[in-house]
């Protein structure tokens, strides 16, 4: 056959089956960190080169996916012409679509700092890259799934990758924070696995959707709802089951301890979202309000012991613990007015995805550069280490919500929430977090600014390190410029309306 | 886009730009950072030039990109936004040759003059908002860029008052906020309007109206250094001399300042605001700050914190010329903006001067500075007289107006306030200049060093004697067109319902 021949024949082709081929970039999501990992972990050698490139294939697929919602709307994939209740349904609409994003984005952050970070410790990187592309997949299935048992399977992909990258580290600290994250994981897993049987057999079906459709305020259901979020709260590390975060946190090596900040907490956080969304909504007033309570907990109580650390990955870790209370105020917030709230809270996790990111990350070349992370004793780091104190100062205005900067217009939009409906109370938790975390970082920027009584040898820093961490710094003060694109994106689909279905009052 | 909408951008880029490459040049690459630092001074001086013939000629200079869901970013020059763009644009130009000159030879210049231009950049930002939001926006970015400069000798010391500047102004920062989410909730709207915007609401929203305007003015007060909320300011006297002129003259106090003119006028409405009850408050916190900060002033010893005091008193006289609620007290208010930056960046200059040259930080050393160095003591003189309110030097003009605008309001206390705060003035300035000039100098200074043939270098001398000159001259051809004051009474008349 010619070749012209051949390439028309294959448009045909495509075009007989445009829509179906289409759909199926659904799944790219997940295959293409899937088949990384796979090839990561049998080609060890070549681990680092395969990771990089699975980052910028997916990144270029969530790319391809944008212009495709934008004009067609949320989309759902049968994969393999198996539609629920029997098979594997994917489905994306903006808040999915919005999570991809922010995973690949900060993932090939991560990943490129990551490169430079254990290039001189061959063993470590060779476990890094599997688990860091299994992590990924998990996620982004998780954010594309629309079945409760699935997503469970996802979380539990998510949670056993997360803690081996935990132990990573090596050394007595990351392993009792890992072991600790571990049983914390297995324990939320295992409440949400409960949640799910109690559901199946009452309404004899696990997917989202048709749940919503069949669902009623049955005592087992409470008792199901409940358990799937005490499940979820405990992962997402929700004041007061926060515990475990801090020195899970703290101890991981650097590039993980970015990637357990900025994206691992946000799966489960999601996951409640898309269940609230979906079978919860609005009539239940009571349980809004604790989960918003317990979000004004975690702001005041994080915040505050984020200030009275003594080490720069505590302090930032205990900073994650006070943002995760601010996605919980979006729960009371949204009653009344709906999209604005979400918007807000969905903002602030992406904005303090790239900014924790790149907090955690300068964290990690200051640690590497004096060689500790003693906040009194950081030496003069803002003359001699100028750019990685830059990354963390901008993602500090991000973090305290200064405009312009994506954390501003979350908080902007919780707070004209709050305001509009005369909720004052919310409105100054938002505040006094704002406060506090402004504290807890110029503390640590003051510090950057004198000298140390025992001055440390410095060690050099990588370039890419640096620029990495700066890179996704300026993206989250940049997130304040851009509001209209991201508002837009999280739209699609309508993934904040009150749906028809859900339990009735 | 038109040249109008252009304008006011290239007004912030011509610092923001030069301030974004110094940060990545070498420390010793002077002759290229000095070219930038001048360069872009003497750019937006020109184009500030352009805009002020424009808008005296009627023409409004608006750029607006969308930013929220039915909220703009918008930048609008016009008659007020020039009053605080002339101001900033001139004294940024002669504060960066001074600095240039004082910080010669010590280290991390570039850190330093990179964010010099960003604090420029964000005050010609606060000059030009055209709504609430945008005000916010720059107003908050002039607190980031000021810290380092703050912080910038890296001592225990301005480590803390680097915390307690930054507790004061974040915490400030955040009423604001609060504040303002809460009018846009009533009102929808944030755009800065001749004569307000919230003078049609329902009755029923007053009182959360006066709690708005609370919040609103807490936060700017800070700036201001209002009292009780001036604490950072004489903390934040451990910056270097350029610092200090920035932050008392050019920057950071007159934005608080011009923040609570624009409150008052263009979102509340003075006349609106006076119904409300609350401009009577605000002129007697006004004349509490004053008293206050002069009394103060009186019992330092150390110059730059004696002027620092005399800072917080000064400022409150704007506040004090808004709060009357007259027209009269109002163009006293708006002018003293332009006179009081004038006159107290001439004595921080002179304080600098006689700190690098001689080594003098405290009044008591000052004895016979005047034989040394005659140009930077007259200069301070000017500068002390234009306080103490002594015509024809500018701060004259001001007391005149504000006491004229108390009478015309029928606030007679305001009277016995200025009196009283002139008393103070002369008493705390006079005791200087009178050991500076009639006694004899000691027989050696703390720390004498040769700057250059004169009295002290060139580029530490000129700027104070421009500037002094400068006060004078605003007092001397006050009624000259397109004098500070004539360029107030322009203003006034817009703001104030005509009879």
């Amino acid at each position: 056959m010619e070749p012209s021949a051949l390439v028309r024949e294959l448009f045909a082709w495509a075009h007989a089956d445009a829509a179906g081929l289409m759909a199926s970039v659904l799944a790219l999501p997940v295959l293409v960190p899937l088949l990384g990992a796979l090839f990561a972990f049998v080609m060890r050698r070549w681990a680092a080169a395969i990771g990089l490139v699975t980052l910028l294939a997916l990144l270029a697929t969530v790319l391809l996916l944008i212009p495709w919602l934008l004009g067609a709307g949320a989309q759902g994939l049968a994969v393999g012409g198996w539609g629920a209740p029997l098979g594997v349904d994917l489905y994306a609409d903006g808040l999915s679509l919005a999570m991809l994003l922010m995973t690949a984005v900060v993932g090939l952050g991560i990943s490129l700092y990551a490169h430079s970070y254990f290039r001189a410790d061959p063993i470590r990187e060779q476990a890094f890259w599997p688990l860091w592309l299994l992590l990924l997949t998990a996620l982004n299935a998780l954010f594309l799934s629309r079945d409760l048992f699935n997503l469970y399977v996802t979380l539990e992909i998510l949670g056993l990758s997360a803690v081996a990258l935990t132990a990573l580290a090596g050394g007595a600290k990351a392993l009792v924070g890992a072991m600790r994250y571990l049983l914390v994981s297995l324990l939320g897993s295992l409440a949400y696995l409960l949640g799910i049987a109690l559901l199946y057999h009452a309404y004899a079906t696990v997917d989202l959707a048709l749940l919503a459709a069949r669902i009623d305020a049955a005592p087992a259901t409470w008792a199901a709802l409940a358990l799937m979020s005490a499940g979820l709260i405990l992962k997402t590390a929700l004041f007061p089951l926060h515990f475990w975060l801090p020195p899970a946190h703290a101890s991981a090596a650097a590039p993980v301890s970015a990637a357990l900040s900025a994206l691992v907490i946000k799966g489960s956080y999601y996951l409640l979202v898309r269940i609230w969304l979906e079978l919860v909504q609005v009539q239940s007033d009571g349980v809004a309000t604790f989960l918003g309570l317990l979000g004004a907990g975690a702001v005041l109580w994080g915040s505050i012991q984020a200030l009275v650390q003594t080490r720069l990955k505590l302090l930032i870790a205990y900073s994650t613990v006070a943002q995760i209370g601010y996605l919980f105020l979006a729960f009371p917030l949204a009653a009344g007015t709906g999209g604005l709230a979400w918007s807000g809270a969905l903002y602030l996790a992406l904005s303090h995805a790239l900014a924790k990111a790149a907090m955690f990350l300068a964290a990690g070349n200051l640690l590497r550069f004096g060689g500790h992370d003693r906040i009194a004793d950081l030496d003069r780091v803002v003359q001699r280490l100028p750019l990685s104190m830059a990354a963390f100062a901008l993602a500090g205005v991000s973090i305290i919500g200064l405009p312009p900067s994506g954390g501003f217009i979350g908080k902007w939009l919780l707070l004209e929430a709050a305001l509009s409906t005369g909720r004052w109370g919310w409105g100054i938790v938002i505040m006094l977090g704002g406060v506090l975390a402004a504290t807890y970082v110029f503390k640590v920027v003051g510090f950057a600014f004198t000298q140390a009584e025992h001055p440390h040898q410095a060690q050099r820093v990588p370039a890419t390190m640096e620029w990495v961490a700066f890179a996704l710094a300026v993206a989250a003060v940049l997130l304040g410029f851009l509001v209209a694109q991201p508002l837009m994106l999280l739209e699609i689909g309508d993934p904040f309306a009150a749906h028809v279905g859900g339990m009735g009052p | 886009m038109s040249l109008e909408a252009w304008i006011p951008l290239l007004v912030l880029c011509s610092s923001l730009l030069p301030g974004l490459m110094i940060f990545g040049l070498d420390e010793s690459r002077v002759r290229l950072r000095t070219t930038l630092n001048l360069g872009g001074a003497l750019t937006k001086l020109a184009l500030v030039g352009v805009m002020f013939w424009g808008v005296s000629q009627g023409i409004e200079y608006e750029v607006r990109i969308s930013f929220l869901p039915g909220l703009d970013l918008a930048l609008r020059a016009g008659p007020l936004a020039l009053l605080f763009l002339v101001l900033s644009s001139l004294l940024w130009l002669v504060t960066t040759i001074y600095a240039i000159g004082y910080l010669e030879g010590s280290p991390h210049r570039s850190r330093f003059f990179g964010f010099f231009s960003l604090c420029v950049t964000a005050t010609v930002g606060v000059a030009m908002a055209a709504d609430l939001l945008t005000f916010l926006l720059f107003y908050e970015l002039l607190t980031l860029a000021t810290y380092p400069l703050v912080v910038h000798r890296g001592t225990e010391v301005a480590r803390r008052a680097g915390q307690v500047y930054l507790a004061y102004t974040i915490g400030g920062g955040a009423l604001m906020l609060f504040g303002i989410v809460w009018l846009y909730t009533l009102t929808g709207t944030l755009e800065f309007t001749p004569l307000g915007f919230v003078s049609e609401l329902d009755p029923t929203t007053h009182p959360a109206l006066i709690l708005i305007f609370i919040f609103l003015i807490t936060g700017l007060g800070v700036k201001a250094a209002l009292v009780p909320l001036h604490v950072w300011l004489p903390m934040a006297m451990v910056a270097p001399a350029p610092v200090s002129a920035l932050l008392h003259a050019v920057a950071v106090v007159k934005a608080g300042a011009f923040g609570i003119v624009r409150v008052v006028y263009e979102v509340f409405g003075v006349e609106f605001s006076a119904g409300l009850g609350v401009t009577l408050p605000l002129a007697v916190l006004a004349s509490i700050t004053i008293l206050y900060g002069s009394l103060r002033a009186l019992f330092q010893d150390d110059l730059k914190r004696r002027l620092a005091f005399s800072t917080v008193s000064q400022v409150s006289y704007i506040v004090l010329g808004v709060a009357i609620a007259s027209p009269i007290a109002t163009v006293g208010g708006l002018v003293h903006l332009i006179h009081q930056g004038l006159m107290k960046i001439t004595l921080f200059f002179c304080a600098g001067n006689l700190a690098e040259t001689l080594g003098v930080h405290k009044v008591s050393e000052m004895n016979g500075a005047g034989q040394r160095m005659p140009w930077t003591m007259v200069a301070f003189t000017v500068g002390a007289f234009g306080m103490i309110g002594a015509p024809p030097v500018a701060g004259f003009i001001t007391k005149w107006y504000l006491g004229l605008g108390a009478l015309d309001a029928g606030q007679h206390w305001v009277l016995l306030v200025l009196a009283t705060s002139s008393l103070l003035n002369a008493a705390y300035f006079l005791p200087i200049l009178h050991a500076a000039w009639f006694r004899e100098p000691p027989a050696q200074w703390p720390a004498e060093r040769s700057l250059g043939r004169g009295e002290t270098s060139r580029a530490l001398l000129w700027p104070p004697i421009i500037t002094a000159v400068a006060a004078l001259l605003a007092g001397l051809l006050a009624s000259l067109p397109f004098s500070p004051l004539e360029w107030a009474r322009f203003i006034a008349e817009r703001e104030f319902r005509p009879l």
